[in-house]
């Protein structure tokens, strides 16, 4: 489409901006010169030519189109003959002014014209020859020729222009057509087998893509909205929707052998729950969700949704069945990245590598670390460095080594302030990890039957498997199909307040780039944020038409001993306040979990808000020994834009996020961050 | 004591217990109980139940939501004296779709989930005599 409208504009401009600029009443005038320029003498006009055509774009062709304008001798030279070196200047004035007008690489071509001022005797001396009426009628002959040949082929050009663009248009529309047709074709030929119902149903009111956490939260939102309600669950992970959280956390410090058949993770105070949000038998299958009495939620595992029509509210899937929608969310997340150095390595690195995000990932990892020797991990950011120590936890008992390199100068660099990232790194390393900061990966190659990984600064690091840790690309594919935008800044679709990109279509999750009316335009990758913004879009799609308000969260637990939660743009660029208290034995992750009696931190923010549960009498607190230096033992750091609190970190302090939400939605100018600490008494459990 | 120091931008703030024993003199904004953004707890302004409320888990959504919402509807409106006395039909309908899913709503479960659910409910003063009728009928 670009490129068609794009050739049928450029001629268009040019020729409107011809007329009501200079060019149109030179144009008239030599127009009416039209005779008069063919008095010129053919050595003059043919150099003139020359020059119209050497015109750069559209001058080109308007030049060949009306040679006689842009000679505009014409025009200035009434009267054969007759003051033609006067009439030459000012054809060269009018041209000049013409070519400033038009577009500037129109300029040399006024120099062209003016050339035959160099030679004025020439002209001059060509226009002394009068009454050569043979010569003249055989110059009519070959500027009339030209002219009219020009024309001509101008008309053509934009004849076929015209003709090639609505061939392409209806050619994609024919395309569309089939494929429209072709699909359900199929779909017919399925139904007419002798089942009641079809496995896939051909219409369902909600659907959903993606099949992770954002999904799920809609579709339980969806559920609880709307009575009845009827929610299709399309899926590319053949697994059931669950939660990634724990897949770099909690199952590696499971102590079940068949953790990675179970998926199940016995929590510090003994509440064991599997990573999936519910069991298999929640769900409705696909082919009887039409037709069950209440409605219910049915998921499409192991199924790709590749084209979206838009138009016509409906989806194709990666085996060619379509799916028509009332209402629509896409939630595809998005896909790890990789280390360009690594693709370029060849196939047998790229068996030793692992991605890690999904349960299969978790799955062969766990098998890779029982079996060799040493991992390296890339990548200092929190899925990084939580793998790091979770590995390093079994490198104590495996006698594996842990290392793990990043660019930046420690870990979580892009998220604490120095001061914190280093005291991270150092404990990161205590937790049995081998971290190599400052680290930029040049090249991997295998040696022996091991990986050769060569850095940027000469430094080269041997190991057998690596993990990449290095981002997360959105998955926007369907973007094109769809003709909805993507951010240029963020990535993901570009989505309003409400989560909305068009009338019937929402995006949560990883792949919304959404508006934040306190902290303006971002796209968050986050558990929580998936919750609360697949919980809105769900909310949304039932008619509430709520902008994205409530504030989430994220956190992040290095080992079992540092701990934090943040909210908000938490980004190490801005400047930050951090007020620190000591920290005691009871300001761990572990006993945050044990006084609010809930398995997971993930749990008791998003799920059970009102429960409340006793806590249990704890054992009295023994300050640490403060290391060289500070012990940042726990404490709140503020993150701060234009004097604004737009992000706090909770560090090793938990249970008070509801009033950091507060600060964040007030979005007020605090003269003294340190009386805002008060609030979050620091110095308690 | 506490002290300050500087690193570049960032501000590192230590302070002691007894520092942080004066009350704040920072200024929150006053919150606006009806307002339709914010999250809401599991009665909203209106009176009526919010469905949604995290704090329900996947009660109301599940293959015995409708049947959980009827019963919770009609213990919440319920003006008897025994609160949710003439609200058995719903519940023991709600208990026999929840055995048909054991995986999904646990026995031992069941009845801490409407404990929860039934405490959440700060108007209700006959919390006790509700969790009485449901360990009767189950």
């Amino acid at each position: 489409m670009g490129v068609e409208s794009s050739r049928r504009r450029r001629p268009g401009p040019e020729a409107e901006e011809r007329l009501p600029g200079g060019g149109c009443v030179t144009g008239r005038r030599r127009r009416s010169g039209r005779n008069m320029a063919a008095a010129a003498p053919p050595q003059r006009r043919r150099r003139r030519r020359a020059g119209a055509r050497e015109g750069v774009g559209g001058r080109g062709q308007w030049g060949a189109g009306r040679p006689r304008v842009r000679r505009g001798g014409g025009g200035g030279r009434s009267g054969s003959g007759r003051g033609e070196a006067g009439g030459a200047m000012l054809c060269c004035r009018l041209a000049a002014l013409g070519a400033r007008r038009r577009l500037r690489p129109l300029g040399p071509a006024a120099v062209l014209q003016c050339h035959h001022l160099r030679y004025p005797s020439r002209s001059l001396m060509s226009s002394g020859v009068p009454g050569k009426a043979g010569s003249n009628l055989l110059f009519y002959l070959i500027v009339g020729g030209t002219v009219t040949g020009a024309g001509a082929y101008v008309y053509k050009t934009l004849r076929e222009n015209k003709e090639r663009f609505t061939s392409r248009v209806t050619t994609i529309t024919a395309r569309s057509q089939e494929n429209a047709s072709s699909p359900s074709g199929a779909a017919s030929r399925g139904s007419a087998a002798p089942e009641a119902h079809p496995e896939v149903p051909s219409h369902v009111p909600f659907l959903l893509i993606g099949g992770g956490t954002a999904a799920f939260a809609a579709a339980r939102s969806i559920r609880a909205r709307d009575p009845g309600a009827r929610v299709l669950i399309v899926s590319e992970d053949p697994a059931l929707p669950y939660m990634r959280p724990p897949l770099s956390k909690e199952l590696w410090f499971s102590d079940d052998p068949n953790v990675t058949e179970t998926l199940r993770f016995k929590q510090w105070n003994g509440k064991e729950r599997s990573i999936y949000f519910q069991p298999p038998s929640f769900y409705v299958p696909a082919r009887d969700l039409p037709f069950v009495e209440n409605g219910g939620v049915a998921v499409l595992c192991g199924k790709k949704v590749v084209h979206m029509d838009v138009r016509g509210n409906m989806v194709k899937l990666s085996d060619g069945t379509q799916i028509s929608y009332d209402k629509c969310l896409i939630a595809t997340g998005g896909s790890p990245r990789n280390l360009p150095a690594i693709e370029r390595a060849g196939k047998e690195v790229q068996q030793r590598l692992t991605l890690f995000r999904k349960v299969e990932d978790f799955k062969s990892l766990e098998k890779i670390s029982r079996q060799v020797k040493s991992i390296t991990v890339i990548g200092g950011g929190f899925l990084g460095s939580e793998l790091a120590c979770a590995l390093g936890r079994r490198a104590r008992t495996r006698g594996l080594e842990v290392i793990q390199l990043f660019p930046e100068n420690g870990n979580m660099g892009k998220v604490l302030p120095e001061y914190l990232s280093n005291w991270t790194t150092e404990k990161v390393r205590r937790e049995g990890v081998n971290v190599m900061p400052n680290a930029v990966v040049k090249s991997v190659s295998v040696s022996g039957n091991r990986l050769m990984i060569k850095l940027k600064d000469g430094r080269k690091v041997e190991t057998d498997h690596i993990v990449a840790a290095v981002g997360l690309e959105p998955n926007v594919e369907l973007a094109k199909s769809a003709g909805l935008e993507v951010d240029s800044d963020f990535g993901g679709f570009r989505v309003n307040a409400e989560l909305q990109a068009r009338s019937n279509i929402w995006v949560a999750g990883d792949a919304a780039c959404f508006y934040d009316i306190k902290l303006g335009r971002r796209r968050v990758e986050h558990h929580d944020h998936a919750v609360v913004s697949g919980r809105l879009a769900g909310e949304n799609m039932t008619g509430a038409a709520k902008p994205y308000w409530h504030q989430s969260m994220f956190w992040s637990d290095l080992g079992p001993d540092v701990g934090y939660e943040a909210i908000g743009l938490v980004d190490s660029t801005l400047p930050t306040v951090g007020v620190f208290a000591k920290a005691t034995a009871k300001d761990t992750p572990k006993s945050a979990t044990e006084q609010s009696g809930t398995g997971i931190r993930s749990e008791s923010e998003t799920e059970a808000e009102a429960s409340e549960v006793p806590t249990s009498p704890s054992a009295s607190p023994m300050p640490h020994v403060p290391k060289q230096g500070e012990d940042y033992g726990k404490g709140v750091v503020f993150y701060l834009r234009d004097k604004v609190v737009v992000g706090i970190v909770l560090w090793n302090i938990f249970n008070r996020m509801p009033i950091a939400r507060k600060i964040i939605k007030d979005g007020e100018e605090h003269a003294d961050l340190n009386e805002v600490a008060k609030l979050f008494n620091i110095h308690e459990d | 004591m506490s002290y300050c120091r500087q690193e570049g931008k960032d501000k590192i703030i230590f302070v002691t217990k007894e520092d942080h024993e004066t009350p704040s003199s920072a200024e929150l904004v006053a919150d606006d109980p009806d307002d339709p953004y914010e999250e809401q707890g599991l009665i909203l302004p209106n009176g009526d139940i919010n469905w949604n409320c995290p704090c329900l888990g996947g009660m109301a959504s599940g293959p015995c939501g409708e049947q959980f919402k009827s019963a919770f509807s009609c213990f919440h409106y319920s003006t008897e004296e025994i609160k949710g006395s003439d609200c058995v039909d719903q519940f023991r309908a709600m208990q026999e779709c929840m055995q048909k899913y054991p995986d999904l709503y646990p026995q031992e479960d069941e009845n801490e989930e409407k404990e929860k659910s039934s405490k959440d409910l700060e108007d209700t003063p006959v919390e006790a005599s509700f969790a009485k009728e449901e360990k009767g009928s189950s």
